[in-house]
């Protein structure tokens, strides 16, 4: 039993660690032009707008920035935002979070890392 | 019939393109009764998340009512950009009311928009010093709502709903187009300028 147990974690791992060689690697740069021209209408990086700020919204929990009015989803979400969470939002929001909002899908993987490169930069 | 209304789900999901259909209609000013009619169907928090889309959309078309407005009271736009700035102001407001009306259609509350104070600071209004600083600010604004109407399509309930986007997106793109041409900037080369 706890070898079939380890084995599991082990695949698991190798798995894991496989789909994050392959995951796209963002470029921050290229990744703050398609903020401005995808998100900029709704965020910005330092004041609510339609959206919530974004400074700092990398490795925020979610529903949390200050001043802004969720929906009871957002605030009720238990996630961190790190590069899978935001790339699984970003990809599709309402299927990650029933009730949110947010309908804007960024559907390009390399797009979607491009973005979420430049919003971990920016919340360094 | 019988394969097409198989389910509980697929009756649901027909009724609700069936009502989407209308309202969508209604928007685009062909049957606003029939719209009335659809956003009355029971079953509408069906339609919630399609509400929730068409609140955001509103509130970008109220800051961008505002952001002409604050422009044209600036007093830094010069004819014939001014007579610009107002005809596209004229078409978001023709945006924002297609927009709560459906919202009402389909029972939810239309946003509102903000205070003139809100917008300066969310705009960064103070930071504007010249005319081509709010062309800049205007075609950051049209280019982002094409992007955002683009981006919520796959998110609607109903494709009637997205072809409004479309229509609404297009209309946005159009202003990016003659506000780029206004600062005397090239268009992009590559295809796919939006979304």
């Amino acid at each position: 039993m706890r070898w079939a147990l380890e084995t599991a974690a082990a695949v698991w791992l190798a798995v894991a660690a496989t789909a994050m060689a392959m995951a796209p690697s963002g470029d921050p740069v290229r990744g703050g032009k398609l903020y401005a021209a995808n998100c900029g209408s709704c965020h910005s990086l330092d004041a609510n707008r339609v959206g919530p700020a974004h400074r700092g919204v990398y490795g925020r929990k979610a529903g949390t920035a200050r001043g802004y009015a969720y929906s009871p989803a957002m605030r009720g979400a238990r996630i961190v935002w790190n590069e899978a969470t935001l790339d699984r939002f970003l990809q599709n929001p309402r299927a990650m979070v029933p009730g949110t909002r947010m309908g804007f899908r960024l559907t390009d993987p390399v797009r979607r890392a491009d973005v979420i490169a430049y919003l971990r930069q920016q919340s360094r | 019939m019988i394969e097409q209304f198989s389910s509980r789900r697929g009756l649901l999901r027909a009724t609700g393109t069936a009502a989407l259909s209308a309202v969508a209609i209604g928007l685009l000013g062909d049957a606003p009764a029939l719209a009335r009619a659809a956003g009355k169907e029971p079953g509408g928090a069906a339609n919630a998340g399609d509400i929730d889309i068409l609140n955001v959309a509103l509130g970008l078309e109220h800051e961008a009512i505002e952001a002409y407005q604050i422009g044209a009271e600036s007093g830094l736009l010069q004819k014939p950009v001014l007579d610009l700035a107002l005809l596209f102001q004229g078409q978001h407001k023709g945006h924002r009311d297609a927009l709560a009306g459906t919202i009402g259609q389909l029972g939810g509350k239309a946003v509102q928009p903000k205070s003139r104070a809100d917008y300066m600071t969310s705009l960064n209004i103070a930071a504007i010093k010249t005319q081509a600083d709010i062309l800049r600010l205007a075609q950051a604004h049209e280019l982002g709502a094409a992007n955002a109407y683009i981006g919520v399509m796959p998110s609607l309930g109903g494709k009637e709903l997205a072809q409004v986007c479309a229509k609404i997106a297009a209309d946005e793109a159009a202003h990016w187009s003659l506000l780029t041409s206004a600062l005397g900037e090239a268009l992009p080369k590559p295809a796919f300028m939006f979304g």
